[in-house]
């Protein structure tokens, strides 16, 4: 063997080993913060913590109840907007469009899915924070709104374009109108696909704090309706950690395991459930 | 279903042509509601535009393009300038993509060449969990983990072996635009290999047949036969990570040190503009200093823009050029 084409293998050996190191390296990270959540949040997490509000400055214990209904309140909202733009406006492009249009739509939602999520914020804020004068629970869930819809609409283009066209044409043959074919064949066919992809969107904005800085704010009680300023889990990690207090910290880590434990949890049931039942697709 | 096939008299001639507009008509209702939300998407866009930029009008008429290179921020004096915010915006991202880019990329020529398919599954499952995890954990691990140890053990170290370069000087706080940035590499690092998979994937196979064919190592053919052939969707992939880079908020807050402050050092506590707006915004008082933020966030929204127009144009050059798999 040449002394070339020995340095030529030594050379494949390292790199290729490099790459493997690469990828391992970033898969460990994963494993570290959450076994880092697991350890630290797990010592102050306790009943107490989805039960009660959080305790005045100074105080030990109390919970983050009202942060995580507010959450969920939250992620309600954003639901009822992103869920109909989405579904609907998914449905025109794959069903529908013809060229221009859905380019068109294609390209904002694309854009819009770009923008910083603290973009987002200043514009709900600007839209109604400004013009109601207070902060409120409804501005927070619209913004996560705003968020959701292009991730919604695009995914759920995706999953009816992968309906076959057999069944589609089977549907025609039978006579049935295009209304008809696609909300009888096209939409439960393409049905398990793009309930995962909402789900898959709700876990994602469910981290967003950004756009609740100052829409939803922030509230130490419980937020009655939908006009008060609310508390969430991300806003209550963020505060919570930079605070000064021990004791908050402690508070910030078990309310990071509940939310990681959340998003996580969600994405590993919904691909789980997906790539049971099709493969080769994006979710 | 052939309703009047028997006799077409004048009645059951009209009964099938007012089912058949019925049928018609209900086709039309759902395309123009569809129609409708779809329309909604680009009515929120443009109007987002709108606003950002009705509502810097104050600040963009105050100052103009001086905005932009001032380096005075000072709400007090009513002094507003954008500099410090955009470079430590920028350099945080560029610190992140230095240590990303080697990283995802490297992974991803794992994942995409070397790994069994099922291996290669199952790390980019994990892969796109770690995609998942919410900006503010990352924050939160950033302030308790990486500060600590940036200030005990990582710039210690830096100062004594490279401490002669103006870059690694001053004192070590722990947070910093370096912070900044290792904690920005280790958020858009499962973007760049989602992505660079996808478009190395999307390769077709005689590329690298034919250069292992000619006696190349895997390695020479991945490096020499692949990845010039992907080269503009890596670049693209690379650019979606640098757009995310610049607009990414909560993490960078909490750990890049909240002070507006262009300086050589790395370790010197700095500000980014997604930063000065999540700290700023809600307490800002007066018009002037608002509409100064929205502009910031005009700016921000601008470069996001652009970049991520590039990068889609890049990856979309790929995937047409490969088997077109690459649905990005």
């Amino acid at each position: 063997m040449s002394l070339r084409t020995f340095r030529r293998k030594v050379v494949n050996v390292v790199m290729l080993t490099l790459t493997g190191v690469c990828a391992v390296f970033t898969v460990s990270i994963l494993f570290f913060i959450l076994g880092y959540l697991v350890y630290n949040g797990g010592k102050s997490l306790n009943w107490a913590f989805f039960t009660q509000l959080p305790a005045p400055v100074g105080e030990a214990g109390g919970g983050m109840a009202n942060a995580i209904v507010g959450s969920a309140k939250l992620l309600l909202l954003a639901a009822m907007v992103g869920v109909p733009v989405g579904l609907l406006g998914g449905l025109y492009l794959a069903e529908f469009g013809g060229r221009a249009v859905p380019f068109v739509v294609r390209y904002m939602a694309d854009l819009l899915n770009g923008v910083p999520s603290i973009v987002i914020g200043i514009f709900a804020y600007a839209v109604i924070v400004l013009r109601a004068r207070h902060f409120s629970t409804w501005a927070g869930g619209l913004a996560l709104g705003f968020m959701m819809a292009p991730i919604v609409l695009r995914s759920t283009e995706e999953f009816l374009r992968a309906v076959p066209r057999t069944m589609r044409e089977g549907a025609m043959a039978l006579g049935a109108s295009k209304w008809r074919m696609i909300s009888s064949v096209v939409i439960p066919a393409a049905s398990r696909g793009i309930v995962t992809a909402i789900l898959l969107a709700l876990a994602r904005v469910a981290g967003e704090t950004a756009p609740l800085l100052f829409t939803a704010f922030g509230n130490r009680f419980w937020s009655p309706g939908w006009m008060q300023p609310t508390a969430s889990l991300p806003v209550m990690i963020y505060t919570y950690a930079v605070g000064p207090y021990e004791d908050w910290h402690q508070q910030a880590w078990a309310a990071g395991l509940v939310l990681l434990g959340l998003v996580l949890v969600t994405n590993v049931a919904v691909r789980l459930i997906v790539s049971r039942g099709m493969s080769a697709q994006r979710p | 279903m052939a309703t009047a096939h028997t006799t077409v008299d004048s009645a059951g001639f009209s009964r099938v042509r007012g089912w058949l507009r019925r049928r018609r008509s209900g086709d039309e209702i759902a395309r123009l509601l569809t129609l409708l939300f779809a329309l909604s998407v680009v009515l929120f866009t443009l109007l987002l535009v709108q606003r950002l930029w009705d509502e810097s009008g104050q600040a963009r008429q105050a100052f103009g393009w001086t905005f932009l290179v001032s380096r005075v921020w000072d709400p007090v004096a009513g002094q507003f300038g954008a500099l410090p915010f955009i470079y430590g915006t920028l350099l945080t991202s560029l610190l992140g993509l230095i240590v990303a880019v080697p990283l995802g990329l490297g992974a991803a020529i794992f994942l995409a060449e070397l790994a069994p398919r099922r291996i290669s599954d199952g790390l980019t499952f994990l892969i796109d969990l770690l995609a998942a995890v919410p900006s503010v954990i990352y924050g939160l691990l950033g302030v308790f983990v990486v500060v600590p140890l940036m200030r005990t053990v990582i710039q210690p170290a830096l100062k004594q072996t490279l401490g002669f370069l103006p870059l690694f000087q001053g004192p070590a706080y722990g947070i910093g635009f370096l912070t900044g940035g290792l904690v920005l590499a280790v958020m858009i690092v499962p973007f760049i290999i989602s992505v660079s998979r996808e478009v190395l994937l999307a390769v077709p196979v005689d590329q690298r047949e034919a250069a292992l064919a000619l006696g190349a190592t895997r390695w020479e053919a991945t490096w020499k036969a692949v990845m010039p052939y992907a080269r503009a969707g890596l670049l693209g992939s690379v650019f979606l990570a640098l757009a995310r880079a610049l607009g990414e908020t909560m993490a960078v807050t909490m750990v890049i040190g909240n002070n507006p402050n262009i300086s050589a050092s790395l370790f010197a506590p700095g500000y980014s503009i997604a930063a000065v707006l999540a700290n700023e915004f809600s307490e800002a008082t007066g018009d002037l200093y608002l509409s100064a933020l929205i502009e910031l966030a005009l700016v921000l929204f601008v470069l996001t823009f652009i970049l991520n127009g590039l990068a889609r144009l890049l990856i979309a050059l790929t995937a047409k050029r490969g088997s077109g798999m690459a649905h990005v």
